[in-house]
């Protein structure tokens, strides 16, 4: 009672706040800035907050506010666009809506995906205030019953969605989502800084490789690749009717899957230390297992993008509590955030324990700034996705040429070296790899994301059970055992099971006939060489940083038992045999250009990059891309260019970005945009 | 639009905050661009303290140049201070912001690190403190002035963010305490250690002095959390005497003396002390690249000398960077010299220590 008594006068002195035509005005202005930016795959609120950093200083609290929810709030609704039109992450948020999402934009639903994502968008972003409300007085000490042990088990858990998602042959997704972990292993391990799989000559590859490099060329380059061969539009038939109001539509007759997911949303956003990357995994994985007829995931069931959309929105929500409660970024964007609050105004508030003590308005204004976001944000997206959607209907080859330049642009934003576009296109080279021979994308994907927090916790758990065992025996099994603990194991296994006895029904990428033997074999064996090679390289780690030893060695072994018998596999089955699925062979049709053509192209982009500097190499592609590949005039083409390279530089000078140089600049002092 | 309306904005403030310029001996600015490069990521304490002070510079700099931070994150910040290195100076539109985590790996001979403080120029030197807390019933057990010598059969956990970083010095701290501390490596910000401390996994933590302020003195109200020391600040000639924000609280110094078998002379102490030195007092700092022209330094030292004399400067930065000296001219200079100059000893000394206890070998 204690709490509503103070809740309740806050509740309303927030709205006050809140409902005032400027504020109102400053949201919707951060909310369209948003959408701008969020439509851009790999460009996420961290890039649209550094831009709006230098104007919060001294501004007044509420509306420098409301610029800056306005603005994060709408990056996961807007990054919808690229999951579904070009089957490209728009960022973490997003991956898996791309594996129904884009399915139905091929099959000219577009609009109806589109609409159907955004609504399930607006619920969960309410439900994530609605939730936050009340949840955020009393949220202090639930969230600080998640210790290690808990955080260590919802990583596991996060990984067990492997299992649904591991395609028709099980052992190949285990295999793929070790891959993913072991690539996210590279560089200075976090215990005692041994490295992994790079060296001091090869700095770049010191700090691992980024989810931005990794989704994009897992997901993004295979598809645009894919598609520039068929050179046709991205959707194969005539729209279908209906558009928007049918995507409503089917997000209503699903309205209890959205309310469960957006609640895996919230539950999982407050949990500090995972961020939001695996939300979306998690609430596809439990859409499958829930639904009766699981025959069309993968190929464009609605309810495999209502499910994912309806928790990332709720999870911004939920990420606030760390954010707010304790003053600890969730997430990159929150980070930045924490930081541009103190700026505003005179600097007195202070996002922390603190603020929720003092300043209990400000904080509901935050949460329902971020809600009427949502609506705006909603109502936006929703009006532009039928025009939008048409993207879907250009012929390919146009299209091409624009997101890759978008794409290497979000690469390079990674770490601002060429190195970033040689590692794009490296994974991407995988990701083709793995699509053609039908090895699942999403469980490498899984992997790698969640590589990172799960060799940490491991290693802390490890670390802070024994300590309590050397108090107790009782007091360690209190701690590695806590009841949180037993009841993720359960719903851990019981997803495992579920999951694996459905996997085959679920081909999260569309059937792929099998062709002949030689090429699946040759594939394996070089994944199989490089995980030999982690192993070897982890395990040449001295004693003295074990820690930083344990965890790729235990995958790797696990990833080459898996490849053995995937060997043995292979070398009794015969050829008709799923194990051996390769898209070349049934694509052969389809397929007007070589895949080694097409990657020609993007390999020469990268080439000319390293020698004349992005924009220069950008140009020339552009010209004779549009010349020579797409077969339209010098004329076209020279338009064509001259749009797309002030489009970019126009995107980099708003967001105070510089392009990758090549060695041309290093003899050369070139004005920017050349630099 | 918003970026023209608010630059006009700016523009106006600084004209009311009228400047004393243009005698010939500082550089013009005007029109330009002034980029700070930050050698983390845009959600670190370096960026929270280049954002702070660039709005500010802007208006304080000739001709109210942009200021725009950049971030060049990598390899512990080392990436970032191997590119500035290669740097020269062009027209006074390059600064740079190190930080300790600049300086440690410096100091340590890390094999990445390829710059020399000695080829750039300070023109601001910011310092912080750092303050150590216990959950209650420990600091219950502690004696007279600190003293820890009733904790030495406790089973503490530290969670860090590595033993080279700026971590070195509270555990350092520890061992000379006699306390026998398991760091938790792995974490991502003190933050965190803050987070692991509260969910009652870590018994052990210190906070750098604005995140105490904001972030356990709420728990210390609340009866979780009680201070147990200060690292202290320097006096004008070298000595470590009571942190200024934190006056009723034991400096480390008193600690030790309170407590047997902890030394306040020998290569240990020195050896703290050295890395305290270069750590806190100093940490965050601005440089003008090699090759600075005399009236390019006098430019940027006078611009931070007069933000700190504007009159809202001790509230708006109070929250933002603590009560802690922030050094311009002559006394940046000597704030650089002594944490970018620890005696050859104190780093021998650091060096093995990090590798019998940690298996630390920079190499």
């Amino acid at each position: 009672m204690e709490v509503f008594a103070t809740a309740l006068p806050a509740l309303s002195d927030a709205f006050a706040m809140i409902l005032q035509p400027h504020v109102i005005g400053y949201l919707i202005l951060g909310v369209v800035m948003g959408l701008c930016i969020g439509v851009f795959p790999g460009l996420g609120g961290i890039a649209g907050l550094s831009l709006l950093l230098p104007f919060m200083f001294g501004m007044e609290p509420v509306t420098g506010l409301a610029l800056m929810v306005g603005m994060v709030a709408v990056v996961p609704t807007s990054d919808t666009f690229a999951s579904v039109l070009m089957g490209i992450p728009g960022s973490s948020a997003s991956q898996a809506t791309v594996l129904d999402g884009f399915p139905m934009a091929k099959k000219g639903q577009a609009a109806r995906a589109l609409s159907a994502a955004f609504a399930s968008s607006l619920f969960g972003g309410l439900v994530g205030a609605a939730f936050l409300t009340v949840f955020i007085l009393a949220a202090r000490p639930i969230v600080l019953l998640f210790q290690t042990p808990e955080l260590l088990m919802i990583t596991i858990f996060g990984l067990s969605m492997v299992g649904i998602l591991a395609g028709r042959v099980a052992l190949k997704g285990l295999v793929a989502a070790c891959l993913g972990i072991l690539v996210g292993t590279i560089g200075e391990g976090a215990s005692s800084g041994a490295l992994r799989m790079s060296t001091y000559d090869m700095p770049y590859l010191v700090d691992g490789l980024k989810l931005v490099i990794v989704g994009l060329g897992i997901f993004a380059i295979p598809e645009i690749v894919a598609l520039l061969r068929r050179d046709k539009a991205i959707s194969d038939r005539a729209p279908l009717g209906g558009g928007w109001a049918a995507g409503v539509k089917d997000w209503w007759a699903n309205k209890w899957l959205s309310v469960r997911c957006s609640l895996i949303g919230v539950v999982v956003g407050v949990i500090p230390g995972l961020g939001g990357s695996v939300v979306d995994w998690i609430a596809y994985g439990h859409t499958v297992q829930t639904a009766k007829d699981k025959s069309g995931f993968g190929s464009g069931d609605v309810r495999g993008v209502i499910g994912p959309e309806s928790s990332n929105n709720a999870k911004e929500g939920g990420g606030l509590v760390p954010t707010l409660l304790f003053g600890i970024p969730g997430s990159g964007s929150m980070a930045i955030f924490i930081s541009a609050v103190a700026l505003l105004g005179t600097g007195s508030i202070e996002v922390g324990p603190s603020m929720l003590k003092n300043n209990l308005d400000f904080t509901y204004a935050i949460v329902w700034l971020l809600a009427l976001a949502n609506v705006a944000g909603t109502i936006i997206c929703i009006a532009a996705s039928g025009g939008i959607a048409k993207l879907t209907e250009i012929r390919f080859a146009l299209l091409a040429p624009f997101l890759f330049m978008i794409i290497a642009f979000a690469a390079f934003q990674s770490r601002q070296e060429i190195w970033d576009l040689v590692a794009l296109f490296g994974i991407g080279l995988l990701g083709i790899l793995m699509r053609r021979f039908d090895w699942s994308r999403p469980a490498f994907l899984i992997g790698f994301v969640l590589a990172a927090p799960a060799e940490r916790y491991t290693n802390q758990a490890y670390q802070i059970g024994a300590s309590r065992f050397r108090r107790g025996f009782e007091e360690g099994i209190d701690y590695i055992f806590s009841p949180i603990v037993i009841v993720l194991i359960i719903i851990t296994l019981l997803s495992v099971v579920i999951g694996l006895r459905q996997a085959k029904n679920i081909q999260a990428e569309g059937t792929v006939a099998a062709g002949s033997k030689r090429a699946p074999v040759v594939f394996l064996l070089a994944i199989t060489a490089y995980i030999a090679l982690t192993y070897w390289n982890a395990a040449i780690i001295p004693d003295f940083a074990r820690m930083d030893r344990v965890f790729p060695v235990f995958v790797a072994t696990v990833a080459l038992i898996g490849c053995a018998l995937l060997l043995v596999q292979m070398m009794r089955a015969d050829e008709t045999s799923a194990i051996f699925a390769d898209r070349e062979a049934e694509g052969a049709d389809d397929n007007v250009h070589g895949l080694w053509a097409t990657l020609g192209w993007f390999a020469s982009l990268l080439v000319a990059s390293a020698l004349v500097g992005f924009i220069l190499a950008l140009a020339g592609f552009l010209l004779l891309f549009i010349r020579l590949r797409a077969g339209k005039s010098w004329g076209y083409a020279a338009i064509y260019t001259a749009v797309g390279i002030a489009f970019i530089c126009a995107m980099a000078w708003t967001l105070n970005r510089d392009f990758p140089p090549g060695l041309l600049q290093a003899y050369f002092d070139l004005p920017w945009p050349l630099t | 639009m918003l970026k023209k309306t608010l630059g006009a904005l700016a523009l106006t403030s600084a004209l009311v905050a009228t400047q004393s310029v243009a005698d010939g001996h500082q550089i013009d600015l005007s029109g330009k661009t002034v980029e700070w490069i930050i050698p983390f990521s845009e959600t670190g304490g370096s960026a929270k303290w280049a954002n702070f002070y660039a709005p500010l510079l802007s208006e304080a700099l000739p001709g109210n140049p942009t200021v725009v931070v950049t971030f060049n994150p990598g390899a512990g910040s080392t990436k970032g201070a191997n590119a500035f290195q290669e740097m020269e100076y062009e027209d006074g539109t390059t600064i740079f912001g190190s930080s300790g985590s600049t300086q440690f790996p410096y100091l340590l001979s890390d094999p990445r690190v390829r710059y020399e403080y000695s080829d750039w120029n300070v023109v601001l030197a910011s310092g912080t403190g750092g303050v150590a807390y216990l959950p209650p019933e420990l600091s219950a057990q502690l004696g007279d002035g600190g003293d820890a010598s009733a904790l030495k059969g406790e089973d503490f956990i530290y969670g860090s963010q590595g033993a080279t970083r700026l971590d070195l010095v509270p555990l350092l701290a520890w061992e000379m305490l006699g306390l026998q501390v398991e760091p938790v490596f792995g974490i991502e910000g003190r933050g965190d250690g803050r987070l692991m401390f509260e969910r009652g996994e870590a018994n052990i933590d210190y906070q750098t002095s604005s995140s105490f302020l904001s972030g356990v003195t709420p728990l210390v109200e609340a009866g979780t959390a009680a201070p147990w020391f200060s690292f202290g600040a320097l006096d004008a000639d070298g000595n470590i005497v009571r942190d200024p924000t934190f006056p009723d609280m034991p400096t480390f110094k008193e600690v030790c003396e309170a407590t047997e078998g902890c030394e306040t002379s020998g290569e240990q102490w020195d050896a703290w002390k050295a890395f305290f030195v270069a750590g806190f007092p100093a940490q965050k700092m601005v440089f003008l690249p090699a090759g600075a022209p005399d009236n390019a330094i006098a430019t940027f030292t006078e611009a931070f000398a007069a933000i700190q004399e504007r009159d809202d400067f001790a509230e708006i930065s109070k929250a933002r960077l603590g009560v802690y000296p922030q050094l311009t001219g002559d006394a940046a200079q000597t704030a650089m010299a002594s944490a970018t100059d620890v005696p050859q000893e104190a780093k021998d000394f650091v060096i093995k220590w990090l590798s019998d206890r940690y298996g630390v070998v920079l190499q």
